[in-house]
């Protein structure tokens, strides 16, 4: 019962904080403008190179929409800890790390999918995206296998914050990772073999072409390969993610080194 | 005397302030990073054949898409910084104009872009083999200078227009995006609707990109370009010299300085 009080109110608390306390309009500002005028400058990118259509960029980027809550906002949950003077009370806590890092990847999940699906949206509308009705199930599961293996690397970040101040800087780096290299704006097939290998264990690689796929008239069963590996892929990082914090947390008690990372 | 007393207050600020941002992880991620971002993006979208004066064009590009970068989220929460760091009240009371003590912050913010145009020429360079090929070097030398310190004075204005907003931060970083789309970095102008045409002239960063690109191609006309890029400066700090007289005028009468 207490993990499970960790996990839904901590979980809850830790989301509003991220957005200043009670300040919707931040959520505005920093997610739902940003995703859209991305995709824009993408979609024009692509225009000018010619290599894809208009409909590759605003799915790719509209999947990638859930990575900056995904990144930042796993990261935050431990780097706002140590802003707030909070961290080492939470270490000290009896609370079960994995209600607590759990409670905290809820919402982010929930808000990275949230953002796709706006971002899907509004590109698909600007930019007149036919979308077929029978496609939204499998878009729907893709895209929340795909907000899922961003959490999963976001954790991967959060646990490197309990080591490393500079979270912000990582999670910049994943981001623009996924940009360029998951197949989201350059197609795997201009990449050299090796980097479009590397690709294939990035989130997003595979929901963002099971979802091209579907919008291209494909059914589910045909992408079913393509979300299972974006799923698997997503807890492999969310694994390694828990495990980090595991080993880090264990590291920074040992070393009294949590408040001076 | 004035005037001189405020150009040593903006040249001391700024070496100031291009020291502390040197030391700043997050703020030397972003000039140093962007370029090689966009380069890597530019070389997989626009070159199988490994076209060098488009790729070195597309170094430049980028380079200006980290200063933007640096300046607008930075400078336009330059202000929120000094109230968090507490100093807000002792600049807007020192005897300096307040505008000649904010410049600097912003000014550095895209100063530090210099970072941005040697990463990314090195990095085309020891990459992808391309040998900087400069039609007029004259031209070349002084675009970036004009394009560095008009991006700064962009910066400035967005310090002075968002000063009262508590998340300044997160309206400049709004504008991201939309600048790197207008201006013709990587995205020709001409692609972008009609009606977004005259909004890019309104840029900073449209004319240093000009600038650069003739006298690097041997196009266009660079000189008429950093011309523009002075003018605009021009435009820019004098209308955030009269918002930030604004603005401190009406956070001394209602004593709100330290609130917004």
């Amino acid at each position: 019962m207490t993990n499970l009080r960790v996990f839904a109110i901590g979980g809850y608390l830790s989301y509003r904080a991220l957005f200043g306390w009670l300040n919707p309009q931040l959520y505005v500002l920093t997610l739902l403008v940003p995703t859209v005028t991305q995709l824009v400058f993408f979609v024009y990118l692509g225009r000018a190179a010619g290599v894809a259509d208009d409909a590759f960029y605003v799915v790719g980027n509209a999947l990638v929409a859930a990575a900056a809550p995904g990144l930042f906002g796993m990261a935050q949950t431990i780097a706002d800890e140590r802003e707030t003077h909070t961290l080492a009370l939470l270490v000290a806590s009896p609370a079960s790390r994995l209600a607590i890092l759990l409670g905290r990847a809820l919402p982010v999940l929930a808000n990275g999918v949230f953002v796709a699906a706006w971002t899907f949206t509004v590109g698909g509308l600007l930019f007149r995206i036919h979308i077929p009705a029978d496609a939204l199930p499998g878009i729907a599961l893709a895209t929340l296998l795909s907000a899922f293996a961003c959490v999963g690397m976001g954790l991967c970040n959060a646990a490197l914050g309990l080591r490393w101040r500079e979270t912000g800087v990582l999670a910049n780096f994943m981001l623009f990772a996924l940009l360029i290299f998951a197949g989201v704006n350059v197609p795997l097939d201009r990449m050299p073999g090796w980097l479009s290998t590397l690709a294939q264990g990035l989130p997003v690689t595979h929901g963002t072409e099971a979802v091209r796929e579907l919008v291209a008239g494909a059914s589910l069963e045909d992408v079913a390969t393509l979300i299972a590996a974006e799923g698997l892929v997503g807890t492999a990082y969310a694994v390694v993610g828990l495990l980090a914090v595991r080993l880090f947390e264990v590291q920074g008690r040992r070393g009294a080194a949590l408040e001076v990372a | 005397m004035a005037l001189p007393r405020s150009l040593r207050v903006v040249a001391v600020g700024l070496e100031l302030h291009f020291k502390i941002l040197s030391r700043s992880p997050f703020d030397l991620w972003i000039v140093l990073a962007t370029p090689l971002i966009f380069s890597t993006l530019a070389y997989f979208l626009f070159t199988t054949d490994g076209d060098p004066g488009a790729l070195f064009v597309a170094a430049l590009a980028s380079a200006v898409m980290g200063i933007w970068s640096s300046t607008t989220a930075a400078g336009a929460g330059a202000l929120r910084r000094q109230r968090r760091l507490g100093v807000l009240e002792l600049l807007v009371a020192s005897p300096a104009p307040f505008g000649a003590v904010v410049l600097p912050i912003t000014l550095a913010l895209s100063t530090i872009g210099i970072y941005s145009f040697v990463a990314g020429v090195a990095y085309v360079r020891l990459l992808f083999g391309v040998t900087p090929d400069v039609a007029d070097w004259v031209a070349f030398g002084a675009a970036i200078p004009a394009t560095i310190i008009s991006l700064g004075f962009f910066g400035f204005l967005l310090t002075a227009a968002l000063v009262r907003y508590r998340s300044a931060f997160m309206i400049g970083n709004l504008l991201e995006w939309p600048v790197w789309t207008l201006s013709g970095l990587l995205v020709p102008v001409a692609l972008l609707p009609g009606w977004a045409h005259p909004m890019s002239w309104l840029v900073a960063p449209t004319w240093g990109m000009r600038a650069l690109r003739g006298a690097t191609l041997g196009t266009g006309q660079p000189w008429l370009d950093i011309g523009m890029c002075a003018a605009v400066s021009v435009f820019y700090g004098a209308v955030a010299v009269l918002l930030l007289r604004w603005f401190v005028r009406s956070a001394r009468e209602h004593a709100t300085l330290g609130l917004a």
